[in-house]
C-alpha cells in the first residue's frame, strides 16, 4: 500500500517551492523561461536601466505596484473596505435595533423609494389574501420624507458612546423597511448590518488565531523535530483525517445551550481555528524544515541566539508571504463555515443575527417563494467570499517573487 | 492507518462527552416516562460509567465487528450507516463524473486559449463557483424546482417509488439526482477547471512537447496524448482531497435537499446525542477519506506508467 502521506508531502513541497524559490530544485517550467531571461538581462547589463529601477524598490512596493495593475483585485479590495466600514458603522447606519419586533408588519416587502426629487416612502396598509399571506400596499395619501441624521432608537456606538443618531429614518412612529422585514417584523436591513459585524469579523479573527497557532506549532514542530514533531504531526493528521465539517458539527453540538451570545461567538471562532490550524501547521512545518538548514539560521545558532528567538525572528518571517496569501484565501472558508453552522442552528442563535442564521428562514420554500428578499444574506456571503478569493489570487501573483 | 483511526475515535468520543447530557436526557423531560425507567436505561446502557470505560467497551465491540446500536433509529449502527452511505456515494460519484466531464475539456480549452475572452470569462465563472456557499445554491435550486416544477423538490425517491417498475425506479432516482449533482458539481467543477488549466499551461512548456511538435505530430495529438495525459496526474492526486470536501459540502446540501445521505444522518445523530451513530459516522467519514487517497494512488499508478506500486 502506498504511503498515505505522499500527496500531502508533495503538496507541501509544491507550496514551499513557490514561496521559497531559491530552494526549489526545479522551478515551475512556465515561468522559468521568463525568469532566466530576466536574470540574464540583469547579469549582462543589457537592460541596466530596468534593473536599476527594479532594485531601488522594496519588495513590498513592488508587490503593491503589481497588485494595483490587477483590476479585479483592486476592485475586490475596494468592495471589501466598503463592506467592513459599513459593518463597523453598522449601528449608526441601521435605522433600528436588530431585536425590535413588530408583529403587525411580518414579512413586509422591501419598500419602494419614490424620488420626487426628495426621496419619499409611503405608509402601507395590510390585508390577508386568499392564502392567508399578509399583503401590504402603498397608501398614497400618507407620504413620508426620508430624513437623514435623525434621532431614533438609542444605542451605544461600539459599546462605548451612548447616542441615538441614525443615518436615516422617517419622522413619527412609522418605520421605513428598506429591505423589508422578517417573520417577526424585524427590520431586515438593520439585521443584515448587525449580522455583517459577526459574519465579517469571524473570518478575520478566526484566521488570525489560526495563523498564530499554525505558525507557532508548525514552527516548533519543524524546528525541534524528534518526538515533539512526531506527536504534533500525528495530532494534526487525526484532525485532518475527519472531514472538517463533521468535526465542526460534533464540536458545535457540544456547546451547551446556556451560553450567552458572546460566548457562543468566541467558542465558534475557537472551533474554526482549531480545525483550520492543523493544515496550516503542517505546511508551515514543511517550510521550516527547509529553512532550518539555511546559512542565516546556522549563523544565528552559532551566535548563541535562543531557540525561541530563532523561530520567531528568523524562521517565521520567511513564511510571511505564504501566510498572507493563505490567510486571504482561507477567510472565505471561515465565513462559509460560520454561515453553515448558523444556518443549521448550531452557531449564532436567534435573536442574534448572522448571515447564516438569517438564511435559515429561507428554508421554508413556500414562504421563500413569496418573500424572495430572504435570500439577500446569501448574496452578501457570496460577494464577500468572491472578493476575498479575487484579492487572494491577486496577492499571490503580486507577492510571487518569480513573476516580476 | 489503524493508529490514525484509533486517534479519530478517541478524539470524537471525548468531544461527544463534552456535550451536556446524553440521549436519555430528552427522555427525562417526557412526562410519560417514569423517572426510574430513565435511570434503569442509563445503567443498562452503561451511560453512568466514566467516559473512558465506555470508550473501552465500545472499542472492544468494534473489534468484534459490533458498531453498536442507534438510540434514535433503534437499528444497528452498521446497518444504518451502510444504508445512508450508499446514497452519499451515489451522489459523490455522479458529482465527480459530472464535474470532471465538464471541467477537464473546459480547462484544456482555457489553457489552449490563454488570456482570451473565453479564458477570462471562465476564470471569473470558476471563482464564482468556488465562492458560492453550497447550501445557498441548494436553496436557489430548490426554489427553482418549486417554481418551475420541472424537477422533484428534494428527496431521493418519489412517494410512489415502491410501486414503480425496476426501470421506473432507476429513472426516478436519476431524476432526483439531477439537482443535488448540479449543486455539488458547480463548486467541484470550478476548482478542477482552474487546476487543469494551470497544470496544462505548465506541461505545455516542457521539452517533450516541443519534441512532439518537432516530430510533426498533429496538434490535437500533442495536446491530448502528450499534454493532457501528463497534466492529469496532479489532478488525480487531488481527487483524494476532493472526496473530503465533497463529503463535507454534501452534508449541508443533503440537509437542504433532503438527500438521505451520511451527512444528514450525522447531523441528526449529533443533534440527538446518538453517541454510537456519531462515532460510526466519524469512522466511516475517515475511512472514506483514507480510501479516497488510496484510490487516487492506484489511479495514478494506472494512468502514469512511471509510477510503480509496491
Amino acid at each position: 500500500m502506498p504511503s498515505n502521506d505522499s500527496p500531502d508531502n508533495e503538496q507541501i513541497k509544491e507550496q514551499t517551492d513557490r514561496i521559497v524559490p531559491s530552494l526549489a530544485e526545479s522551478p515551475e517550467p512556465m515561468r522559468s523561461t521568463q525568469d532566466t531571461r530576466a536574470e540574464r538581462q540583469m547579469l549582462t547589463g543589457l537592460s541596466a536601466k530596468a534593473a536599476k529601477s527594479l532594485s531601488s524598490k522594496t519588495p513590498t512596493q513592488l508587490a503593491w505596484r503589481k497588485l494595483r495593475k490587477n483590476r479585479l483585485a483592486v476592485l475586490s479590495l475596494a468592495i471589501l473596505i466598503v463592506m467592513y466600514l459599513t459593518a463597523f458603522f453598522g449601528q449608526f447606519i441601521a435605522p433600528y435595533d436588530y431585536t425590535s419586533q413588530d408583529i403587525t408588519s411580518s414579512f413586509r416587502a422591501p419598500v419602494t423609494i419614490h424620488w420626487t426629487p426628495w426621496p419619499i416612502v409611503y405608509d402601507q396598509t395590510s390585508h390577508f389574501d386568499q392564502y392567508h399571506f399578509m399583503i401590504y400596499t402603498d397608501d398614497r395619501s400618507k407620504p413620508h420624507r426620508l430624513l437623514f441624521f435623525v434621532h431614533g432608537t438609542p444605542y451605544k456606538f461600539l459599546d462605548l458612546f451612548p447616542t441615538d443618531l441614525h443615518l436615516f429614518g422617517i419622522a413619527g412612529n412609522d418605520k421605513v423597511y428598506l429591505l423589508g422585514t422578517d417573520q417577526f417584523g424585524r427590520d431586515y436591513f438593520s439585521r443584515i448590518l448587525y449580522a455583517s459585524q459577526i459574519s465579517l469579523s469571524v473570518g478575520l479573527i478566526g484566521i488570525s488565531l489560526t495563523l498564530i497557532f499554525g505558525l507557532l506549532v508548525g514552527g516548533i514542530s519543524g524546528y525541534y523535530g524528534g518526538w515533539i514533531d512526531d506527536l504534533i504531526m500525528r495530532l494534526c493528521e487525526v484532525i485532518m483525517s475527519v472531514p472538517d465539517f463533521y468535526l465542526l458539527l460534533a464540536l458545535a453540538a457540544a456547546l451547551p445551550p446556556t451560553l450567552n451570545p458572546l460566548e457562543v461567538y468566541i467558542l465558534i471562532i475557537a472551533m474554526l481555528s482549531l480545525i483550520g490550524f492543523a493544515g496550516m501547521a503542517r505546511i508551515i512545518r514543511g517550510m521550516v524544515l527547509s529553512v532550518r538548514e539555511r546559512e542565516y539560521v546556522e549563523a544565528a545558532r552559532a551566535l548563541g541566539v535562543s531557540n525561541f528567538k530563532i523561530i520567531t525572528r528568523h524562521i517565521i518571517p520567511s513564511t510571511y508571504t505564504f501566510s498572507i496569501v493563505t490567510a486571504t484565501l482561507a477567510i472565505p472558508g471561515f465565513i462559509l463555515a460560520e454561515a453553515s453552522l448558523s444556518f443549521l442552528g448550531l452557531g449564532i442563535r436567534d435573536p442574534m443575527a448572522s448571515w447564516g442564521n438569517m438564511l435559515s428562514a429561507a428554508e421554508d420554500l413556500s414562504s421563500l417563494e413569496q418573500h424572495t428578499w430572504l435570500l439577500i444574506p446569501g448574496f452578501l456571503i457570496f460577494i464577500t467570499t468572491l472578493t476575498f478569493n479575487f484579492l487572494g489570487d491577486g496577492l499571490r501573483d503580486a507577492l510571487d517573487p518569480k513573476s516580476r | 492507518m489503524i493508529p490514525l483511526v484509533l486517534g479519530i475515535t478517541l478524539v470524537s468520543f471525548f468531544i461527544m462527552h463534552l456535550a451536556p447530557g446524553d440521549f436519555l436526557t430528552q427522555m427525562q423531560l417526557n412526562p410519560n416516562v417514569k423517572p426510574g425507567t430513565v435511570e434503569r436505561l442509563r445503567r443498562d446502557f452503561g451511560l453512568n460509567r466514566p467516559a473512558y470505560i465506555q470508550y473501552l467497551y465500545w472499542l472492544r465491540n468494534i473489534f468484534e465487528g459490533n458498531f453498536g446500536y442507534s438510540f434514535s433509529y433503534k437499528q444497528p449502527v452498521f446497518h444504518l450507516i451502510s444504508q445512508f452511505l450508499l446514497a452519499t456515494l451515489l451522489l459523490a460519484v455522479t458529482t465527480l463524473v459530472f464535474s470532471w466531464a465538464i471541467s477537464v475539456p473546459m480547462g484544456v480549452y482555457a489553457a489552449r486559449h490563454q488570456n482570451g475572452f473565453i479564458d477570462r470569462l471562465m476564470s471569473i465563472i470558476a471563482f464564482s463557483g468556488i465562492s458560492l456557499p453550497g447550501f445557498f445554491v441548494a436553496l436557489l435550486a430548490m426554489l427553482w424546482a418549486q417554481k418551475t416544477g420541472w424537477l422533484p423538490i428534494g428527496g431521493m425517491e418519489s412517494p410512489n417509488y415502491d410501486a414503480l417498475s425496476p426501470v421506473g425506479k432507476v429513472l426516478d432516482i436519476a431524476e432526483h439526482l439531477v439537482l443535488p449533482t448540479f449543486v455539488l458539481g458547480t463548486r467541484e467543477l470550478a476548482g478542477t477547471m482552474r487546476q487543469m488549466r494551470g497544470n496544462l499551461l505548465d506541461v505545455m512548456n516542457e521539452n517533450f512537447i516541443v519534441a512532439a511538435r518537432a516530430r510533426g505530430l498533429k496538434e490535437s495529438v500533442v495536446v491530448w496524448r502528450h499534454g493532457v495525459r501528463n497534466a492529469m496526474n496532479p489532478l488525480i492526486t487531488l481527487f483524494g482531497f476532493d472526496l473530503s470536501g465533497l463529503l463535507a459540502g454534501a452534508a449541508l446540501v443533503e440537509y437542504v435537499m433532503n438527500w438521505p445521505g451520511l451527512g444528514r444522518l450525522l447531523l441528526s445523530a449529533v443533534l440527538s446525542h446518538d453517541l454510537y451513530l456519531v462515532m460510526g459516522s466519524f469512522i466511516m467519514g475517515a475511512v472514506l477519506l483514507i480510501l479516497g487517497n488510496l484510490v487516487a494512488d492506484i489511479l495514478l499508478a494506472v494512468t502514469d506508467p512511471r509510477i510503480k506500486l509496491n
